[in-house]
């Protein structure tokens, strides 16, 4: 971090890293035991080890140097790649773990840590924040800067940001093995922790929104727009979502000020968009940057782009009440969420349409290179599973999906076909460009990658359909006498072979992970020295 | 005329941002707002009670280990699920619920009709150890419920909730130690004191099988039995549609 600061940017870091161990200390202090301690001691921790780091590097030289303006911030975005490379290792490997323990419950040790409904938000937190939470961030700072022609307004707050991201994302999933939970799905952290996230938000906003006003070029590029929206409608899901009453200042526990179906509401408003906004915009932003830059052709169309941007920020939040058909929700509601879930095909084929249409011209590169087939592949899936999605909201489909594997599997074609591919795809461009290398340090290990994540979501997600429609049926089948044909134990039975199936695809796609984790890591180390010519701003700028 | 205004509004950072929240406010705006319009929405029935400082703790450890990620507590109005499960769900069961415990995925069944339809030592043997009742069962065990429980937070929890609404008063707050202990000693000297803030409703028994510890368990186990049990709302209405020509 500190080669990247001036002398005086370190004192400012110090000074901030000391105000963490503060913090830190200060909830330590008032709660005494309980999970807000231990978070009070992985602040101060935090705190003091950026004190040592930057009060070690005070006086050192600082290669950062006056002419720095005339380049790109880059350490944070290599910060972030190897935090969401790290992520992807503990997110799906708990993913895999408490995938297995489906298949072999006997393999839960003793220790309530360690039991399933524990580790199963480590997994998802892990994942959608961890993992997709960091590539978001860190492929923001790229790509802002480069269509924006103008280095990131300031040296501090990507650090801020990323750290203090980081410091949620750890508060999150150590609470859930001690026990500390909302409860609420993809937003279990307990209050300080939102509270801290919210604090984190602002100042990454207020750094995108100052980059953008230093930019170069007239036109906010459409991958702006994606990551502007992420930002912008994550945080009022964010706010509203967990909106709760402390028991005490000096602990952890929480209630939501929200209750029954009023919650459920507000729960699935949020959580549907979190996937809106967190696993599709941003992800759509990070799509029509890398994209045309490795394919080397622009964007399609234009005004499908125009098309595509507000359908979905407009259509994508009415439809959290598909979550909730036949429930106690009023019917209205339930039906305006399945009206705009179907309507919302229309935005979503749009943005896949145009993006397939802009590899014309480019199909041999997507036969050659590995990278842009991630890319390729996950604008396949990005399609087909907004179309499961639509499909899925219309009210008697889901009557059978529902409670069922199948959505589990809808979830797991997004994710791993859609959100991690383009990750990795984003990732193999930036990491060599990072190394100022033409290629990735084991060009071979890429294809090895690529068809272990297209065989693991594959095998993961065929596994899950047919065990969602064998339990759906199960549970819905009448025998000629007019009583239901299977008990519920039956239809648990009936998923074994497919949850061992589903734990192998698992499998299959973190071993690919961890090839690109070790394939990053020696071409990074295989850095030489850059060639800047095509790679900065377009004006320097004075420095901050 | 309309791409003209969008070739502008690229230029205009504060202009992006404004777009944005507007058109991502609308449907929100629209879906929950009417939802507070809390007497069409969900009508409270006159013999909903709030659950005891006992079957709190419960619901707290139910929480804290997840029970949610695998069992729902929301039975849909459909037929197969009033066959299997019960009367369908109300939104007034739910209403003193913070947070709801809905659900979305059912990888073992459906909670919220699941009161009274297991003994009390079922249900402890089941936590313990799932394979031994039931040997097909993928659950995982929780050995570890047999532990005391804590009661020092309930107070506190219980001023909480009363905070955001729900009929807690004063003398529940305050003897909300002493009613989770007496709950779980049905020969206790508490019996008369919990009686008269909590009323004759809510079971009284030694849910672990031992009166003489206060576990975790019987906290959890209270709540299991406690589930479907708060208000006859939803079988008195699915029996009043079933007598309608």
């Amino acid at each position: 971090m500190h080669p990247s600061l001036t002398n005086a940017e370190r004192q400012i870091g110090l000074g901030l890293a000391v105000g963490l161990a503060l913090l830190g200390l200060a909830m330590a202090a008032m709660a005494r035991d309980g999970a807000m301690a231990v978070h009070g001691a992985i602040a101060l921790a935090l705190g003091l080890g950026l004190v040592f780091r930057l009060g070690g590097a005070l006086y050192d030289a600082a290669p950062a140097g006056p002419d720095r303006a005339a380049r790109y911030d880059d350490a944070p975005t290599r910060f972030g790649i190897t935090m969401t490379l790290a992520w992807a290792m503990i997110g799906m490997g708990a993913g895999i773990w408490v995938a297995a323990l489906l298949y072999w419950p006997e393999g839960t040790p003793p220790w309530p840590a360690t039991s399933f409904g524990r580790l199963r938000p480590v997994h998802t937190t892990g994942i959608i924040f961890g993992f997709g939470g960091n590539a978001l961030i860190a492929t923001s700072f790229w790509v802002l800067q480069r269509t924006a022609r103008a280095r990131l307004a300031d040296a501090i707050s990507p650090w801020v940001v990323l750290i203090g991201y980081n410091l949620f994302c750890t508060w999150a999933v150590t609470g859930y093995l001690m026990g500390s939970t909302q409860s609420k799905e993809y937003a279990e952290a307990e209050w300080y922790a939102d509270l801290w996230l919210v604090v984190v938000w602002v100042i990454y906003f207020a750094l995108y929104l100052r980059t953008l006003a230093r930019r170069a070029e007239p036109h906010i590029y459409v991958a702006n727009w994606y990551y502007m929206a992420f930002i912008l409608v994550v945080a009022m899901l964010h706010i509203v979502n967990n909106i709760a009453l402390p028991v005490s200042l000096a602990g952890a526990k929480s209630y939501t000020v929200w209750a029954g179906v009023q919650d459920a509401m507000i729960q699935w408003w949020y959580g549907h968009n979190a996937v809106a906004f967190f696993l599709t915009a941003g992800f759509l932003g990070m799509l029509y940057y890398f994209l045309p830059v490795r394919s080397g052709r622009p964007i399609w169309s234009y005004r499908l782009s125009i098309l595509s941007f507000w359908g979905i920020v407009f259509f994508y939040i009415w439809v959290g009440s598909h979550h909730l058909h036949y429930t106690a929700l009023p019917y209205w509601v339930q039906t305006l969420g399945m009206t705009f879930s179907v309507m919302l095909l229309v935005p979503s084929w749009a943005s896949a349409g145009n993006a397939i249409a802009t590899l014309n011209g480019a199909w041999g590169r997507v036969r050659d290179d590995a990278t842009l087939r991630f890319m390729f592949v996950a604008a396949v899936f990005y399609g087909l599973s907004t179309f499961e999605g639509s499909f899925l909201a219309i009210r008697p489909v889901n009557s059978l999906s529902h409670y069922t594997d199948w959505t589990v599997g809808h979830v797991h074609s997004g994710t791993l076909g859609w959100v991690a591919m383009i990750i990795f795809g984003a990732i193999y461009t930036i990491v060599p460009q990072l190394a100022g290398r033409e290629a990735m340090a084991w060009p071979k290990a890429v294809e090895w990658h690529f068809w272990l994540a297209v065989l693991g979501t594959l095998v993961y997600v065929i596994a899950m359909w047919n065990a969602g429609i064998t339990q759906g049926l199960m549970w819905r089948t009448y025998d000629a006498n007019g009583a239901l044909s299977y008990s519920f134990l039956q239809s648990v039975q009936a998923m074994a072979p497919y949850y061992l199936l589903r734990t192998i695809g698992g499998l299959m796609f973190l071993t690919g992970a961890a090839i690109c984790a070790l394939n990053c890591r020696a071409t990074l180390r295989a850095a030489t020295a850059r060639d800047l010519r095509n790679d900065r701003p377009l004006a320097a700028q004075p420095a901050e | 005329m309309v791409l003209r205004l969008h070739y502008n509004l690229e230029k205009l950072s504060m202009g992006l941002v404004g777009a944005i929240i507007l058109a991502a406010s609308v449907g929100g705006i629209v879906e929950i707002a009417p939802l507070f319009t809390i007497d069409e929405t969900v009508e409270i029935p006159a013999d909903l009670r709030v659950l005891t400082p006992l079957e709190l703790a419960g619901r707290e450890i139910y929480m804290r280990e997840g029970c949610y990620a695998c069992h729902s507590q929301m039975v849909r109005s459909l037929a197969d699920e009033i066959d299997r499960y019960g009367p369908y769900s109300l939104a007034s069961e739910s209403a003193y619920d913070h947070p709801m415990l809905w659900g979305s995925k059912r990888t073992g069944p459906d909670l919220a009709r699941v009161g009274g339809k297991y003994s009390d030592p079922w249900q402890v043997a089941h936590l313990i150890d799932p394979r031994a009742v039931v040997p097909a069962s993928i659950m995982p065990a929780y050995p570890w419920l047999m532990r005391p429980l804590d009661t020092a937070g309930l107070p506190g929890a219980l001023a909480t909730l009363a905070r955001l609404g729900l009929p807690y008063d004063a003398a529940m707050i305050a003897g909300a130690k002493a009613d989770a202990l007496a709950q779980s000693r049905p020969d206790g000297p508490g019996i008369q004191g919990f009686q008269d803030r909590h009323g004759d409703r809510p079971a009284l028994r030694a849910f672990d099988g031992d009166p003489g510890r206060l576990t975790e368990m019987d906290a959890l186990v209270a709540y299991l039995q406690s589930l479907g049990t708060q208000t006859a709302a939803a079988s008195a209405l699915l029996e009043e549609a079933r007598h309608e020509p």
